[in-house]
């Protein structure tokens, strides 16, 4: 599917979605509560065969933490990139879709990880790469230790 | 006290747990596995990552961009041509320049020499994980050759820094291309010899074959790229994919297989290494002249986000970054491939011995440092 057919396709979905700037791949912008079930679909639907989340990450940014999903197609080769932007700072928390890639499961434990973003009904939400008991989340931009150099 | 047949039932029913690592020589790093064992039989498998985790992302948001490159050399530290090219690229990308042919020319080769020495030391390893030794010396001595020649332009021999946003740090030197051509004739020579070393082995076949099923569908779910996926049929190589550099220029066919267990994840490394030196050849003779460096003010990236993949030895290396356009990202992720094929090891290894749980996991060839970033 072109660019054009994708963006098209998603807003049939999700009649709300607003299409973002990115000049790479189509992107869209989503709720929180559409991801899931947006995705399913994008998955299953065999016009579009998104089977393959090659990143799904975060941002820190000012409008609250971005969660970007970059999808691909190993059928289509077709790439398209979703974004759920979070305004709660303080506890953000976004429904996971570890059920629908596998790949996901270990993705959003690495974002719980280092930016404390709560995934629902992840099935092993814990931290990836840092002890269980560390303080804080490092990824955030408002993060502080005793340790940290400033530039 | 003799045992009787109860107590040895007993003993196989019962599950007890192992840990394999953090310095377990299989392992190849400071990575640890938690295992569930039953008898000689893998339960389950539980990796724990993080030991050598060094917060590159987090570094990176503080330094500018010629700055950062020097990280991504430590992350896959036998691909770091390639890493260096990922950020370079992205960097590139977002400034919306183009660097010259000759540049092009010259980060493939590097790149393509890189995913050899790669494999050598992988297929080394590998055979000295399964307990033939003297992979190990074969493997590390053709491996000179490549970082004699990396060191004679580059000026180092595994973390290089060498491809920069913009262009190239130096030219290359006289005796490059002579060099690569004399590797070409000579591993050609040599590769053959692998084979009849462990390839063809009979004991080397009968730990690898049929060890360690992967679906394609599994593949694909668990992101599994590079020589690994496409053991198991998933089209995944990224310079086929999204061509980059000068890799629309030349002819080379992705290697895949259906099967899916160890031995074929190995075979593809093995055609890989061919296939790495047709496109060496085709490009080694043809490198035009032009700019090495462009001529940038300041290397900054436009306000936005950028999304660079690539193919390193291992898979699909993404690099993302979020600008503000200031000389420093905002954030910047680096999607390694090595962390994405860490996890199916749980799936694949379930019901195998624990002697195969090494050959599986040499087979997914995991760089430690690239998972941890």
């Amino acid at each position: 599917m072109t660019r054009e057919e994708l963006t098209a396709f998603v807003l049939e979905q999700v009649p709300d979605m607003k299409a973002g700037t990115n000049k790479q791949f189509p992107e869209c912008i989503v709720s929180a509560e559409q991801i899931n079930p947006l995705t399913k679909v994008l998955k299953k639907n065999p016009s579009t065969k998104m089977d393959y989340l090659f990143c799904e990450t975060a941002a820190d940014r000012n409008d609250g933490f971005h969660i970007v999903y970059h999808l691909s197609s190993s059928v289509h080769a077709h790439c398209l990139m979703l974004k759920v932007i979070l305004t709660d700072k303080v506890n953000p928390s976004i429904p996971t879709v570890s059920d629908v890639w596998c790949a996901a499961e270990f993705y959003e434990r690495e974002i719980f990880d280092l930016f404390g973003i709560r995934f629902e009904n992840h099935p092993n939400l814990k931290r990836i790469f840092l002890e269980d008991d560390w303080v804080g989340y490092p990824l955030r931009k408002d993060y502080k230790d005793d340790f940290i150099l400033e530039r | 006290m003799e045992e009787t047949l109860v107590d040895i039932d007993f003993k196989e029913k019962e599950e007890y747990i192992i840990n394999m690592g953090p310095q377990h020589p299989s392992t190849h790093g400071v990575l640890r596995f938690e295992t569930c064992l039953q008898g000689e039989k893998v339960k389950y498998i539980i990796p724990h990552c993080g030991y050598i985790h060094r917060g590159i992302e987090k570094m990176s948001e503080s330094l500018t961009y010629p700055q950062l490159l020097h990280l991504t050399d430590r992350m896959d530290y036998l691909s770091a041509h390639i890493n260096n090219e990922a950020v370079a690229l992205c960097v590139e990308n977002a400034m919306e320049v183009e660097v010259s042919d000759r540049v092009k020319y010259i980060r493939t080769i590097l790149a393509e020499l890189s995913r050899i020495a790669s494999h050598q030391l992988w297929w080394s390893a590998f055979g000295m994980d399964l307990g033939a030794l003297t992979t190990f010396f074969y493997g590390l001595r053709d491996r000179e050759k490549i970082l004699d020649i990396f060191e004679e332009t580059t000026g180092s021999r595994l973390i290089q820094s060498f491809i920069t946003p913009g262009g190239l740090m130096a030219d290359i030197h006289p005796n490059f291309q002579r060099r690569v051509k004399e590797f070409i004739t000579y591993f050609r020579k040599k590769l053959p010899e692998y084979d009849q070393l462990l390839t063809g082995n009979v004991i080397f076949r009968e730990r690898t074959l049929g060890i360690g099923y992967m679906s394609k569908e599994d593949a694909i779910d668990y992101a599994v790229t590079g020589p690994s996926g496409r053991g198991s049929g998933f089209h995944c190589d990224v310079r086929k994919l999204a061509p980059y550099s000068a890799y629309p220029f030349v002819q080379f066919n992705e290697i895949t297989y259906t099967e899916g267990d160890t031995y074929h994840r190995y075979l593809v490394r093995m055609k890989e290494m061919w296939e790495s030196l047709n496109i060496l050849e085709q490009l080694v003779d043809n490198i035009p002249q032009g700019e090495i460096m462009l001529n940038l003010k300041a290397i900054k990236a436009p306000k936005g986000e950028y999304y660079q993949r690539v193919e390193t030895a291992r898979g699909e290396l993404g690099v993302y970054i979020v600008s503000d356009g200031a000389p420093t990202p905002a954030r910047i992720k680096y999607r390694s491939p090595n962390f994405s094929n860490l996890f199916i090891l749980n799936k694949v290894s379930a019901n195998h011995k624990i002697a195969d749980l090494v050959a599986i996991s040499g087979s997914l060839d995991l760089v430690i440092p690239d998972i941890d970033r």
